[in-house]
């Protein structure tokens, strides 16, 4: 029966890994079992404790293996997103950036990863989203999602179902490359009416930073009319447009083109953050559990010389009485 | 604090792997991706602060990019080309006399202090010359931006250097198509076959001429 307590005890302790304090758990919840083991038991079984070690220990090897395999696909999906960083800096040359634009169909394009276990990145793109989504929902506008990745949308449609148009998931399931990518913004632009799309990402800085970041795209509407009003695209007219019939067919061309580069590029960097990400995570990971066996084994340690003292008192004791 | 984790992780991370994985993680951020001292679009934080002050507002891509530099009163001598592609950079900020695209209306040369253009561009040759040296890409469509300061954007989508390409091969494929484009019946099938035509065909007259 006290064994029966022990396990329980021993399976209670399974979701303690993550615990703030998990050396205090142990020690208030190891004092109990040892009161009840003096009961009847001759020495105090460490069996609990060592199982604890070995599950631990299985944990810590599988954290740092996955760590390695995310360094690994980190290394080969750097190399394409830094490449593929010069694509979008003509659009922002030609037509500048303008985050503040003041549309009525906007469109949070938010890209977010398909497997879990990768830190917050996820959480902070959705945050983003929804700060964009409050800023962009007025009495005469309207702002609407499409999503990229299960983790968004798991997210996203807990409390805004109502306004998620679309919903792309398993990309990095075949090799991530730019026609994949421009079938999906096509998938988007036929699917979707909007005036700017917004685009949020996790652009990778190294692989300990990942900086938010939005980039927006226009449709030719709004850029044409942006480009009346002056400002930022106030130069637009100034350029010549050469091929096509007329300007507005080349700059609608430009819109999507814009759009499958933009989002090329985001999706590339997300991914590398994504890796990162789960880097770090696993990394603090098997940190945590390595700190967790330490503690473990001095508390093995001492239940382990405590069992051996109680047995050599009741031999010395037995002795001492059969003498004297 | 947080800094020092993070140091600490970088160097418990190079103590414990091989040395290519050291070597990315080390590996400092090869393009330019600083961010710049503007905050960006400044109408843009504010509306941000009002409605969630406590999360940090999210970067644009104008604080990642380094400006470009204002148009210069008089003529510069080089023409000064980026020539993207979503695989590489193959130019990047190169320092050259002429470049000819290959826009929808014709192939069209390019020169310092050219007027700002916007040109869509068909699949065909792009020659850039610098001094006596041409180097030629075929390229698949795209756009090509030139801008007053004398900077152009080429943007296209896959790009080929010439003497990569076999002749034989295009001309089975120009084969192929125009026979396709003959037997298709819908209007799908009608236009992808008429684009592998015209694409072989530029290939074709690209390598001839």
């Amino acid at each position: 029966m006290a064994m029966a307590a022990l396990r329980r005890e021993g399976r209670r302790f399974a979701p303690l890994i993550s615990s703030p304090n998990p050396i205090n758990a142990i020690r208030s919840t190891l004092a109990p079992a040892e009161e009840q083991v003096g009961l009847g038991v001759r020495s105090i079984s460490t069996q609990v404790v060592r199982n604890r070690m070995k599950s631990v220990r299985n944990i810590q090897k599988i954290t740092k293996a996955m760590k390695m395999v995310a360094a690994s696909k980190l290394r080969a999906i750097q190399v394409r997103a830094e490449n593929s960083r010069g694509l979008w800096q003509p659009f922002t040359a030609l037509l500048g950036d303008t985050p503040s634009v003041n549309v009525k169909k906007n469109v949070i394009v938010t890209i977010s990863s398909d497997k879990g276990l990768c830190g917050g990145i996820n959480s902070t793109s959705v945050k983003i989203s929804r700060a964009l989504h409050k800023i962009n929902s007025g009495p005469d506008t309207e702002c609407k999602y499409v999503i990229l990745g299960e983790k968004g949308k798991a997210q996203l449609i807990r409390d805004s179902k109502k306004d998620i148009e679309l919903i792309l998931t398993e990309l990095q399931k075949n090799f991530l490359n730019y026609t994949q990518v421009s079938v999906l913004a096509d998938d988007i632009l036929k699917n979707v009416e909007f005036d700017a799309l917004r685009i949020v990402f996790n652009k990778f800085q190294s692989v300990v930073s990942f900086l938010p970041t939005t980039a927006t795209v226009l449709s030719p509407e709004i850029v044409e009319r942006e480009s009346e009003a002056g400002g930022k695209i106030g130069d637009l007219d100034s350029y010549e447009i050469e091929g096509g019939e007329t300007k507005s067919e080349v700059l609608q061309n430009l819109a999507e083109f814009q759009f499958s580069c933009v989002m090329f590029n985001a999706v590339l960097e997300n991914a590398c953050s994504e890796q990162g990400a789960r880097m770090s995570a696993m990394d603090s990971s098997s940190r945590n559990a390595g700190d967790m066996l330490d503690r473990l084994t001095l508390t093995y340690n001492r239940t382990r010389q405590a069992s051996i003292t109680t047995e050599l008192i009741e031999i010395i004791s037995g002795a001492s009485a059969l003498e004297g | 604090m947080f800094r020092q984790v993070a140091h600490r992780l970088l160097t418990r991370s190079t103590t414990n792997h091989s040395a290519c994985a050291a070597a990315t993680i080390l590996r400092p951020y090869s393009t330019d991706v600083s961010t710049d001292a503007s905050s960006g679009d400044s109408a843009f934080v504010e509306a941000w602060k009002k409605v969630a002050p406590n999360i940090d507002p999210p970067k644009t891509p104008i604080q990642f990019m380094e400006p470009r530099p204002p148009t210069p009163s008089t003529l510069p001598s080089k023409l000064t080309v980026n020539f993207v592609l979503p695989y590489a950079a193959e130019l990047s900020k190169a320092e050259v006399d002429m470049v000819i695209v290959p826009a929808t209306t014709g192939q069209m040369g390019i020169l310092p202090g050219h007027v700002p253009t916007i040109a869509e561009l068909k699949p065909g040759l792009l020659s850039v010359h610098e001094g006596n040296d041409v180097k030629k890409y075929f390229i698949s469509s795209g756009f090509a931006f030139v801008h007053s300061n004398s900077y152009a954007d080429i943007l296209a989508v896959e790009a080929i250097p010439l003497d990569r390409i076999d002749p034989a091969q295009v001309q089975k494929g120009l084969s192929e198509f125009t026979q396709k484009l003959n037997s298709a019946s819908t209007d799908l099938d009608k236009a992808e076959a008429q684009i592998g035509v015209d694409v072989h065909s530029a290939l074709n007259s690209a390598l001839t001429g």
